[in-house]
């Protein structure tokens, strides 16, 4: 029964992680065996939530800040890349998915992060399977994961943050709050939110709201940019966030489609749902600018999609056509809201939006995740026992959940790092630019 | 001598480069130039934040001329760089002390 919930709609990502590394006797008689269609769907999925970081992220984060710190946004994306390919190879792999210890319902220290006996990939032979995926493809396919989650924080501190201690942020952070997170919602039974019963898809709380949070955190310790929000900081070049935007919702079918971790029906009505959100969420994004300032923008219909694409993918495994609409129009409205007027109003400078279309984005797709997997609504049914109602309620305790581990440990990470190496960098180093102060070079020779 | 200085809207340069050579202008010099006057600036928004840009591209052209030809320049900047609506720009007229050609050494108006 579990396991026909998990097959319906808990994350098939940590299905898989269940069915390729936990020998459970349900499933012992059944050897399992590669699949050639899920595989060539899975190396393709990798390579497409990889691009959604280099270049996506980059160029549309790299358009948005001013031209004198192109560059530093590109490498610092660029640098999250690498270092969190390493880490995830020495140890980060196991920390997200190792099963060793894990049983339905009781707390242990594996309730909330895996153990070390995955350490440097051991025991993954080229035989090893996932599903029906080599697991080497999964282990692959779920880090560029890991590397697009902590690249989206980098948004909110953008144009005032030490390169150094970015590098030690972002180490630190995916070991202790990325890998945690992950593990708790996919890594199977006996795992804190896959036990409580969230329904997590792609990514929204262990990837958006995960990111959305820690960048909210990030953007008031370290304080706003020189001159926020009094003087000018327009885009250097929106064609690139606009490129940008655009690689993101095409790589995000490998994100949303390839959690299935399958070539099967899943995969299909994930791929088909993200295109409905997405869409539906750049519209209302676009109406919402239009009525409230006169003129539909190019960023607007824009970040509008890519609020689209994040609340879509909580909900990518379960919900239907009808639910990607509602989904896609109440994410734009909401994003644009928090981006625009909820910004201004507070004051804080996050400076890319990653708390107003990542956070609050994820949110709204987690919560209504609950009420869209309804098949009286076009979802893929609730697990036995569940309504709406206790649905919901599982999902907000989810939401809840990473919202306060995120904060709190994002917050004791930035003030260590503060206390020892130094978050920002110099007035001088800022009003120069981060791409001279930092990087001896330009992004514009003109 | 005079050195006529007009300020213009860019996409009127190639006009008013065809009005001076028309009336025999054999030289001018341009810049591309920022400002504002009674036109002020334009407001930009980039997702609810609001920036108004001051300074607007202009198009600075700088003409020498004999005195006799001053009236002829600035009427045919006037009409060639004029559309009507506020931010057509200004002209202004200097004396001008001295012209040298560099290449021959020449000075005043066989300089120009």
């Amino acid at each position: 029964m579990r396991f026909q919930l998990s097959k319906l709609s808990l994350g098939p990502a940590a299905l898989a992680a269940i069915l390729g590394l936990l020998p459970l006797a349900a499933f012992a008689e059944e050897t399992p065996t590669l699949n050639s269609g899920d595989t060539a769907w899975m190396l393709t999925s990798t390579a497409l939530v990889l691009f959604m970081t280099i270049p996506g992220l980059a160029l549309f984060y790299g358009g948005l800040v001013r031209a004198k710190n192109v560059l530093s946004v590109l490498m610092q994306c660029f640098a999250i890349t690498a270092l969190v390919t390493v880490l995830w190879t020495l140890y980060g792999y196991s920390l997200a998915f190792s099963t060793t210890g894990m049983t339905t319902e009781v707390l242990n220290l594996n309730t909330f992060v895996g153990a070390l006996d995955k350490v440097l990939f051991a025991g993954m032979t080229r035989e090893s399977l996932t599903a029906a995926i080599p697991e080497s493809v999964f282990a692959t396919f779920q880090m560029t994961f890991a590397i697009i989650t902590p690249a989206l924080i980098v948004g909110a501190f953008a144009e005032r943050m030490k390169f150094s201690a970015l590098l030690w942020f972002m180490g630190i952070w995916f070991t202790i709050v990325y890998a945690p997170i992950a593990h708790m919602v996919w890594s199977g039974d006996g795992a804190l939110m896959w036990d409580w019963g969230v329904l997590d898809f792609a990514g929204g709380t262990v990837v958006h709201i995960n990111a959305g949070v820690a960048g909210l955190v990030a953007a008031l310790v370290l304080g706003k940019r020189k001159g926020y929000p009094s003087t000018a900081m327009p885009p250097n070049n929106l064609g690139y966030t606009v490129i940008g935007a655009s690689m993101l919702w095409v790589g995000w079918f490998g994100f949303n489609a390839g959690s299935a971790v399958a070539a099967n029906e899943s995969a299909g009505m994930a791929m088909l749902v993200t295109q409905i959100a997405t869409a539906t969420a750049a519209l209302a994004w676009m109406f919402m600018e239009w009525l409230s300032h006169g003129k539909p923008s190019v960023l607007g219909i824009a970040t509008g999609a890519v609020a689209g694409l994040v609340a879509i993918t909580p909900a990518s495994g379960t919900a239907g056509p009808l639910g990607a609409l509602a989904i896609g129009a109440a994410s734009g409205i909401v994003c644009f809201i928090a981006s625009t007027k909820l910004k201004r109003a507070l004051g804080y400078d996050d400076a890319l939006d990653v708390f107003g279309v990542h956070a609050v984005g994820g949110i709204v797709g987690a919560i209504l995740t609950g009420v869209f997997a309804d098949a009286s609504l076009g979802g893929a049914g609730l697990a036995e026992g569940m309504t709406i109602a206790s649905q919901l309620w599982v999902q907000t305790k989810g939401v809840l959940f990473t919202i306060v581990y995120t904060a709190v440990l994002s917050f004791i990470i930035l003030k260590v790092v503060d206390v020892v190496i130094g978050l920002r960098v110099t007035e001088e180093q800022e009003t120069e630019g981060l791409d001279l102060a930092l990087h001896d070079e330009r992004g514009y020779i003109l | 001598m005079k050195l006529v200085s007009a300020i213009i809207k860019p996409f009127k340069l190639d006009d008013v480069r065809e009005a001076l050579g028309d009336i025999g202008v054999s030289g001018i010099t341009v810049t591309e130039v920022k400002g504002f006057g009674r036109q002020k600036g334009h407001t930009e928004l980039y997702r609810g934040a609001e920036y108004v840009v001051d300074f607007l591209p202009k198009i600075k052209v700088e003409i020498a001329v004999d005195d006799p030809l001053v009236d002829k320049v600035i009427e045919a900047v006037t009409s060639a760089a004029r559309t009507g609506k506020i931010g057509d720009g200004k002209i202004f007229v200097f004396d001008l002390l001295q012209v040298i050609r560099i290449r021959t050494g020449e000075t005043g108006s066989d300089a120009l």
